[in-house]
């Protein structure tokens, strides 16, 4: 007898249907992954078991124990969810009340699911919080979840998630907003306490690695539908679908060429600091400062890639401003031999014609009310405003066809459409195209792929690398993802806490890691 | 990579358009906030011509084989073969007759009132009740009120215009300047802000009005220098947000200059909720003019104003008229600005936005969770 039977699920949203006809189903203590790339209906599926989503209609068949979800009303919901169902959400700041202590929303979870009431309550919250291993619970339970790290914060949504001792835990994308050298840890404790209690776990992931390690079976989703299902290593090493197929090996290839002579970025000495106001009275007189940078070296040459990884807050991101004068910083930056402080305005002018950007979020990276004609031509405005309509208007579509942005093979019919009406590999693409169109020599990559779904990744990479050869370009590359950097990078920096911990070839750093944090980083990302 | 472009869902709002165009188009589809647009645009538009329409000067006069156009002429008595130089009171039942006699005639306006006109041959005392003479009756002066009305709503949506663009046109100015340069720029201003704002309007319009002789364009620039404080907040808030999104750092990058980063990246990122307050702006420098009026602190006197007619209302209970049109005329124009303000506010919102392309549009249901709207549709 199956815990959760999942028949012919259909849901629509108005006149869309996100989920066709989706079956599958969990044993008790089992552990299930539904994959899918963004929009593929995975989350909408598994939370719409605990009828979470509004505005959705749901037709087919969920039994949970035997009992059609579906048909229960709304009492006999409230009370399974939390008792019987829990859910750990992705983002763990969003889904913890931002006004009430970590420990009264646990207590809360169990004064609504359980006999125990105001300190018994208080107390199993405290020991909750131990068991998902948060160190010193009892001043921790009483923290707002903003003074917790990320973390901890989903730690103590575990713990919130566990503390009624449910039969199923969905958890959808429970790590992917941690750093990377955290997500294991948090996965292992999921994992243990799942088995010390019996549970079944839903597991929503985009991640394959995770899904290896960590389930027996696996659901495939593409577009709402189910493509495929069956045992984790099945699946994984033989996979029958197209799409799964797809999935396995959006594992990106190195494809880079080897890199040229010469130095054309130098920078000695970096350092970057911000003024940040302190509290009270304190901070009408003095303010203290912030290092996001420091005693970084490094050197670039053509048609090099220097790959920058480190988690968030490591600094990496203000460096990258730092090398594009974007943020003021001491020390010794050179770009062709050129200082940004030094330079006056032509100068100034040049260098920015000599290094670009690509941003991580393709969503904000390009402004909502320009077309597309705008926003790639806008730096042939500044740099070449000698250009005639005609010849710009060639440019920017040499431009988009260098990026692979046609359609039909052409690109003249997207110059007047808006980012709005492209998807986000796309408007990478875009991005990438407005960078290239004033001919750089170096472009900082700011986590160029890790807004965009693994397949797409893999072709944004492909494309840089192409274009990396056909243009002499040197990039650098800030990523937290091993993966993207094994296959871009030449040389490989490693930071932490505003500092370089490891730096070297690409050999050298992902094979003979020398600090502990680099291979608890390269481990992560080889789950 | 050729078939980049997957086809897009069938939508009732085509996805090939600019954003601007898409909200105008959600703005369309709420039926009941663009006809009231349309009966606001037509009813303002009318009262711009209210001088052909209310006056007590005929618009064509034919006399004795000459062409006159009393509208645009001040002409003598004399002309019409009265008996004094004066400038002709059209209303007389003498100037009347003259008009009557054969090879005569006179092309009046539909109501044959100006707003200050005083009717001296009025059968009933004033206030006077509605009747054939004056449809809605007369002030506590015999002036018509239908035509006061008229001339009342046209300076009163003329006046919030006016204030509306003035402390619109600042408000966005300062609060871009101050959002876009943040840091001590923007603790300067902020804190320039913050004294300005503490100042007690009201007191100072009583003081202004004592100092110079109230007029319309004191009231203006009085209303407006105070008018643009919640505007520029709100503009300093989109600016300080849109700063720091990437397209403007692409743009830093690029090198493209301060000004041109501010109106062409920014601003036109920034205007969602400067449109949306526009409206609702208006509403209330209508009802700033009004109750500076009833107050006695508004427009010199004879100026028709809604707020002196709710004075004369008050101060004359039994002519009902009074109050009961005038109320009449500051609901309806009230009511028009605050439902086009709802329907613009709702054309703009976020939420609402994505549900409408998901093609779902149902009004008055409670939206999803945005997030998973989000997943939806994308």
């Amino acid at each position: 007898m199956s815990l959760l039977e999942v028949r012919d699920l259909s849901i629509h949203f108005g006149s869309r249907k996100v989920v066709d006809n989706v079956s599958f189903s969990l044993d008790a203590g089992e552990k299930l992954a539904l994959v899918g790339e963004s929009a593929s209906g995975k989350t909408v599926t598994a939370l719409s078991t605990l009828r979470l989503i509004e505005n959705a209609r749901l037709t087919g068949s969920i039994r949970f124990q035997e009992r059609e979800v579906l048909a229960l009303p709304e009492e006999a919901l409230c009370e399974m969810r939390g008792r019987d169902i829990a859910v750990v959400f992705q983002e763990p700041m969003t889904a913890l009340n931002p006004i009430y202590t970590v420990g009264q929303q646990i207590a809360e979870s169990l004064e609504l699911h359980t006999p125990l009431r105001g300190g018994h309550a208080w107390s199993e919250a405290i020991a909750a919080m131990r068991r998902v291993g948060i160190d010193d619970s009892e001043r921790r339970a009483r923290s707002f979840p903003h003074q917790l790290s990320g973390g901890q914060r989903q730690r103590a949504m575990i713990a919130m998630a566990l503390a009624c001792n449910p039969k199923l835990l969905i958890a959808d994308e429970p790590t992917t907003a941690l750093d990377v050298a955290i997500r294991l840890q948090i996965l292992q404790l999921l994992e243990d306490l799942r088995a010390q209690a019996g549970m079944a776990l839903l597991l929503i992931t985009h991640d394959l690695n995770l899904v290896r390690r960590f389930t027996e079976r696996v659901a495939v989703m593409e577009k709402g539908v189910m493509v495929e299902q069956g045992r984790t290593v099945d699946v994984i090493e033989r996979p029958q679908h197209a799409y799964t197929r797809k999935l396995v090996n959006s594992r990106p290839d190195r494809r880079v060429g080897p890199p040229g002579d010469g130095t054309i970025v130098e920078a000695r000495g970096v350092k970057v600091t911000y003024e940040i106001h302190k509290p009270g009275v304190n901070g009408w007189f003095q303010s203290a400062k912030f290092t996001a940078v420091q005693d970084v070296d490094f050197d670039l040459a053509p048609g090099e890639t220097l790959g920058v990884i480190g988690e968030s807050g490591s600094g990496k991101t203000t460096l990258a401003l730092a090398v594009l004068g974007l943020v003021k910083a001491q020390g010794d930056i050179r770009i062709e031999g050129i200082r940004w402080t030094e330079a006056d305005r032509a100068a100034r002018r040049r260098l920015r014609r000599e290094i670009q950007v690509v941003f991580q979020d393709p969503l904000s990276s390009l402004s909502p009310r320009l077309t597309i004609e705008q926003i790639v031509g806008e730096g042939l405005e500044i740099h070449e405003p000698q250009l005639d309509e005609a010849q710009r208007r060639e440019r920017i579509l040499a431009a988009l066809l260098d990026v692979g942005l046609t359609e039909a093979g052409r690109a003249e019919p997207l110059l007047d459409r808006y980012p709005h009406e492209f998807s986000g590999g796309q408007r990478q693409r875009i991005a990438i195209a407005r960078a290239l169109i004033v001919k750089p020599k170096v472009v900082v990559l700011d986590e160029p792929t890790s807004a965009l779904d693994v397949t797409i990744q893999k072709q944004v990479l492909e494309l840089l690398a192409e274009l990396q050869q056909k243009y002499r370009l040197s990039y650098i590359l800030v990523t937290h993802d091993i993966d993207v950097v094994r296959a871009m990078a030449h040389r490989v920096m490693v930071m932490k806490d505003s500092r370089i911990v490891e730096a070297g070839t690409l050999e050298e750093v992902v094979s003979r890691p020398k600090s502990d944090y680099t291979r608890t980083l390269i481990e992560a990302g080889a789950a | 990579m050729s078939a980049i472009l997957a086809t897009s869902p069938p939508t009732h709002i085509p996805l090939h358009a600019s954003p601007g165009r898409r909200a105008w188009r959600r703005f369309r589809a709420n039926r009941l906030g663009y006809a009231s647009l349309i009966v606001f645009g037509f009813l303002f538009a009318v009262s711009l011509f209210a001088e052909v329409l209310s006056n007590d000067r005929p618009l064509v006069v034919r006399y004795e084989g000459h062409w006159y156009f009393p509208v645009v002429q001040t002409l003598p008595e004399t002309t019409f073969g009265g008996d004094f130089p004066t400038p002709t009171d059209y209303l007389d039942p003498f100037i009347r007759e003259q008009f009557a006699k054969p090879g005569n005639f006179a092309l009046y306006p539909l109501n044959r009132y100006h707003y200050t006109t005083i009717n001296y041959f009025a059968k009933s005392p004033s206030p006077a009740r509605p009747d054939r003479e004056n449809v809605l009756g007369t002030d506590d002066r015999g002036r018509d009120l239908l035509a006061r009305l008229a001339y009342g709503f046209r300076l009163s949506v003329l006046f919030a215009f006016l204030v509306t663009v003035a402390s619109t046109a600042f408000g966005i100015l300062y609060g871009a300047l101050q959002g876009y340069f943040a840091s001590w720029t923007d603790i300067g201003m902020e804190r320039f802000k913050e004294i300005w704002g503490a100042m007690p309007v009201l007191y100072m319009l009583i003081i202004f009005s004592s100092l110079f002789s109230p007029s319309f364009w004191l009231l203006v620039i009085l209303l407006s220098v105070f008018g643009w404080l919640g505007i520029a907040a709100y503009v300093r808030a989109e600016f300080l947000k849109n700063r720091t999104l990437d397209y403007v750092r692409a743009a830093r990058a690029l090198g493209q200059s301060n000004w041109k980063i501010i109106h062409r990246h920014i601003l036109p990122n920034s205007l969602t909720p400067v449109v949306t307050l526009v409206p609702f702006e208006m509403a209330g420098a209508v009802g700033a003019l009004t109750s500076l009026d009833f107050l006695g602190l508004g427009v010199p006197p004879g100026t028709p104003s809604l707020g002196e007619l709710l004075q004369q209302g008050k101060d004359n209970l039994d002519a009902w008229w009074i109050s009961l049109s005038t109320f009449g005329v500051l609901v309806v124009t009230l009511l028009l600005l605050i439902l086009i303000g709802d329907a613009l506010r709702d054309a703009l919102d976020p939420r609402k936005v994505l549900e409408a392309e998901s093609g779902e549009a149902k009004p008055g249901g409670t939206p999803a969770a945005p997030e998973l709207i989000v997943k939806a549709t994308q």
